[in-house]
């Protein structure tokens, strides 16, 4: 009896106990993804990857295993799904110790938050208070 | 004095004495475990907030401290767990009957100087012990390093499917020359699907590349997310726990397995260890790396390896860390990559810290190439090792990862990965994988059997592919339009496993059937004897047959259609010639056992020793003893027979004595018992002395050299001789006389 609901207890491994519920971004089934829909130019590469739904049904999988910081982990992955490639290179490069400001952090947060990136942005904020604290800031003494 | 011992010079010229030991310096985090400077376990909450832990106020607190506090402890755990002493937990995680998830969920409560302080009370058995409780999933897998100097497509892709044919069930390259990484990557994915689907693989290169790689469907996991222990050496990394968190998200958001790299030694090395043992540090990095959401960690000191072990406590600090890792819930590739020591003896007893009691990835890279072509730097075990590691797994009925193959199997997928790469370059437009190319990484040894490529073109290339962005689904493409189906059909497996994401649960790996088996629905249920994961049964089989198994019932019987040497005349009778001299031979001696464990003829040896006993005046006569087996027994038989009271007696595998026959039967004149050493002139010598002992003659003893590996070598043999011998025992069967054959039929 299939139904839309999905246990995280039971459900995993979505690829074989829940196929019907996972499908690419575009919206192919996970039975489509298949080399007769490749042959037919059906399937392409940027379509060969977990939508932020999938993402978020194997965060809750990793929860319901008591395993909080993957989840959070999974979640915001779930939330990074819909963020370009290179923002999500610049965004890594700004954590980095001493590239950004304050501001520039803020900024990259503000700018997750317009992808709907909540959980991200917020843990971009929490990095920016404590590069404070430690002085992992960019020097900005010059500007 | 140094120098003059002959025994102390002899140690100091072995391999072993090219490593430094050093003693402990805590100062500059020279010490393995327990260190006198590590901070006591602290915990310190006041209304639902840390305010200080392992020593630390929060203010003081660095990322380390405010990342683990912010995302690891859990501290409704905490509360309960801090106050537990350290003996109690310690004792918790080598009892048989505290479950697996007991012990994660008190980990998630205590700090990092906890962790290390209970970890660091165990003794190496205990650690492994807890170390097999604690592993996350059900089975122990391994993971393979597939690279070679000459960025070969043809010999990675070999080597990919040759490991993955053997059970890895990961396969990670890396780059000598950075711009390869696209062809290395295609590389190894077609190897590697050509070898068994199901099988992940990585290209350890710079993040931006990387992930690049991921998003075009050319691997599915990264380890290349190092940690470290203290501040100022993270922040020299060029990170932070932010960073690196971030990091593991965005690979995951790309539908890549993560998993971060720690180790014992690293802070140390890197000149800031602050006084901190290697064991307390390595406890702050999992427990960042936990606190990161990754689902698992490459830890065991991993390149810093030798650095640890040059210290009192090393091996045991190492295996002390997996048990950690291991404990937080985490996957853990428990290292054993990079050369631990020069000496055999040495990396291998460090290696039963985590081969014995098995971890989610017992090597973080077994070089399934010969070691110098591993640009990892690493190859602690390699390609001519193989026979050595699926020889333990067999000796302690272990599963460390690694399946045997034969060799015709060996060649097959070989030379099909080498063909499929062929067929990809050729079809994506890359610079053409040559016959040659292809026949020699079927069956050469290393790089240096591989025609030279043109490297600016390869590059050039790679640049473009990348450019391009060629993908996982063209690669499966174009093997499809050459006929490769199954190895373009395990490709979109791979693809179809990215969309629905089940490896990025912790401990993953793919089965054949395309199944992901995780701590979530394969974990390890370890509770004693009969449970958990064992190796037994189909597996067990699998492992024990290793190519060069002999058959132990089809050993040493006899070659069909030739005669035998010696033919039977009648019963044996006490001889009257004083001058005579019995030549006893066993049971099977030249009938159902043709040979000496020497392999030498046995008309041959009987041959021989007729010649010495006439050499000597003495005058042989040849008799078969069919009622016992033993040596002893036969030559006595024989001396009660002799005219002259004297016997040499024989058994087929060649092993002879002198007898006289008013001795007690377990006496002798002479033993020779060193058979696989003897030649015919031995056999010579013996039929003399014979004949001197009969004569009354002044006899030396026959010359014999010492083996000391001939029991080692010759047991089984010299069992399966003797099981056939004693076979043909006719218990109450009288001696015969036999008459040797002109000349052995050849």
């Amino acid at each position: 009896m299939a139904s839309d609901a999905f246990d995280p207890q039971t459900d995993y491994p979505l690829g074989s106990r829940r196929p019907e519920l996972v499908s690419t971004p575009s919206g192919m089934p996970l039975d489509e993804v298949t080399l007769d829909a490749a042959r037919a130019g059906s399937l392409t590469a940027d379509d060969v990857r977990a939508t932020p739904q999938t993402l978020r049904h194997q965060a809750a999988v990793a929860r319901a295993a008591g395993r909080g910081p993957l989840a959070d982990n999974l979640e915001r992955a779930a939330e990074l799904a819909a963020v370009p490639d290179d923002e999500l290179l610049e965004i890594y490069t700004a954590l980095r110790p001493g590239r950004s400001s304050v501001a520039e952090l803020d900024g990259w947060a503000a700018r997750l938050d317009a992808h709907g990136a909540r959980e991200t942005a917020a843990f971009v904020r929490e990095a920016a208070a404590a590069y404070v604290e430690r002085g992992l800031l960019r020097d900005t003494a010059e500007s | 004095m140094t120098g003059e011992n002959g025994r102390f010079v002899s140690r100091a010229a072995k391999e072993l004495r090219r490593e430094m030991l050093v003693s402990p310096a805590p100062e500059l985090g020279l010490v393995a475990a327990n260190g006198p400077n590590d901070p006591e376990p602290e915990l310190v909450i006041e209304s639902g907030v840390v305010t200080r832990m392992d020593g630390r106020a929060a203010a003081d607190f660095d990322v380390i401290d405010r990342f683990v506090v912010a995302h690891g402890l859990d501290l409704e755990i905490a509360r309960g767990a801090m106050q537990l002493p350290d003996e109690t937990i310690a004792r918790m995680l080598v009892d048989v009957d505290v479950p697996r998830a007991d012990l994660v969920r008190l980990a998630r409560g205590l700090t990092p100087a906890k962790l290390a302080r209970v970890a660091g009370m165990l003794d190496p058995v205990e650690l492994m012990f807890a170390l097999k409780k604690l592993r996350a999933r059900r089975a122990p897998a391994n993971q393979a390093h597939v690279t070679n100097l000459k960025e070969s497509p043809a010999l990675l892709a070999a080597d990919a499917a040759e490991a993955a044919a053997r059970g890895f069930a990961e396969l990670e390259t890396t780059v000598g020359v950075a711009r390869y990484a696209p062809l290395n990557a295609i590389a190894l994915l077609v190897g590697s699907q050509t070898g068994r689907p199901g099988v992940m693989t990585q290209c350890a290169v710079e993040e931006r590349r990387n992930l690049e790689l991921a998003i075009n469907g050319l691997v599915t996991y990264a380890e290349t997310l190092s940690v470290y222990g203290t501040e100022p050496v993270f922040v020299d990394g060029d990170d932070t726990p932010w960073s690196k968190s971030f990091l593991g998200a965005a690979y995951a958001s790309r539908g890549v397995k993560v998993r971060f790299t720690s180790g014992t030694g690293s802070e140390a090395l890197m000149g800031c260890a602050q006084g901190m043992s290697m064991l307390y540090l390595e406890a702050r990095c999992v427990a960042v790396v936990r606190a990161a959401g990754s689902q698992g960690v490459q830890n065991g000191s991993i390149s810093c390896v030798a650095l640890v072990l040059s210290l009192p406590g090393g091996s045991r600090a190492i295996l002390a860390e997996n048990v950690i890792a291991a404990w937080l819930d985490l996957e853990v590739a428990s290292g054993n990559d990079a050369i631990a020591s020069h000496s055999a003896i040495r990396k291998t007893a460090k290696l039963m810290g985590q081969f014995l009691p098995g971890t989610d990835f017992v090597t973080s890279g077994y070089s399934v190439m010969p070691r110098h072509d591993n640009t990892f730097g690493g190859g602690n075990y390699d390609a001519d090792d193989l026979d050595e590691w699926l020889t333990i797994q067999r000796d302690w009925q272990v599963d460390g990862g690694i399946e045997p193959v034969a060799e015709g199997e060996v060649t097959r997928i070989r030379a099909k990965a080498a063909r499929a790469i062929q067929a990809v370059f050729e079809v994506l437009g890359l610079p053409p994988v040559t016959d040659a190319e292809v026949e020699a990484a079927t069956s050469g040894y290393d790089s240096n059997d591989m025609p030279d490529r043109d490297r600016a073109t390869d590059v050039e290339a790679a640049d473009d592919a990348l450019a391009r962005k060629v993908s996982g689904l063209d690669v499966a493409l174009a093997l499809d339009s050459r006929g490769f189906t199954d190895v373009a059909e395990a490709i979109v497996g791979m693809q179809r496993q990215r969309v629905c994401a089940d490896y990025l649960q912790t401990s993953a790996v793919i089965d054949r059937d395309g199944l992901v088996r995780s701590a979530v629905n394969d974990p390890n249920a370890y509770l004693g004897p009969g449970t958990g994961y064992r190796l037994e049964g189909e597996r067990w089989e699998l492992l024990q047959a290793l190519p060069h198994v002999v058959d132990a019932t089809r050993l040493g019987t006899a070659p069909d259609g030739r005669v035998a040497p010696l033919a039977e005349a009648r019963e044996a009778a006490r001889g009257g010639d004083p001058a005579e001299v019995v030549i006893a031979v066993g049971p099977a001696f030249g009938d159902e056992i043709r040979e000496t464990i020497a392999g030498l003829d046995h008309g041959d040896v009987v041959a021989a020793i007729v010649d010495g006993v006439r050499d000597a005046g003495g005058v042989p006569r040849i008799v078969r003893v069919r009622r016992v087996a033993d040596v002893a027994f036969i030559a006595h038989d024989g001396a009660q027979l002799s005219g002259s009271g004297v016997a040499l007696g024989i058994q087929s595998k060649g092993t002879a004595v002198i007898h006289r026959a008013d001795l007690q039967p377990l006496d002798n004149l002479e033993l020779f018992g060193m058979s696989p050493l003897y030649s015919l002139e031995s056999y010579r010598a013996m039929g003399r002395n014979a004949a001197g002992y009969a004569l009354g003659q002044r006899v030396g003893p026959v010359p014999t050299e010492l083996d000391n590996f001939a029991r080692t070598k010759l047991i089984v043999r010299t069992t399966l001789l003797h099981a056939r011998e004693t076979h043909a025992v006719e218990a109450d069967a009288p001696a015969v006389d036999l008459e040797l054959r002109a000349a052995p039929v050849s």
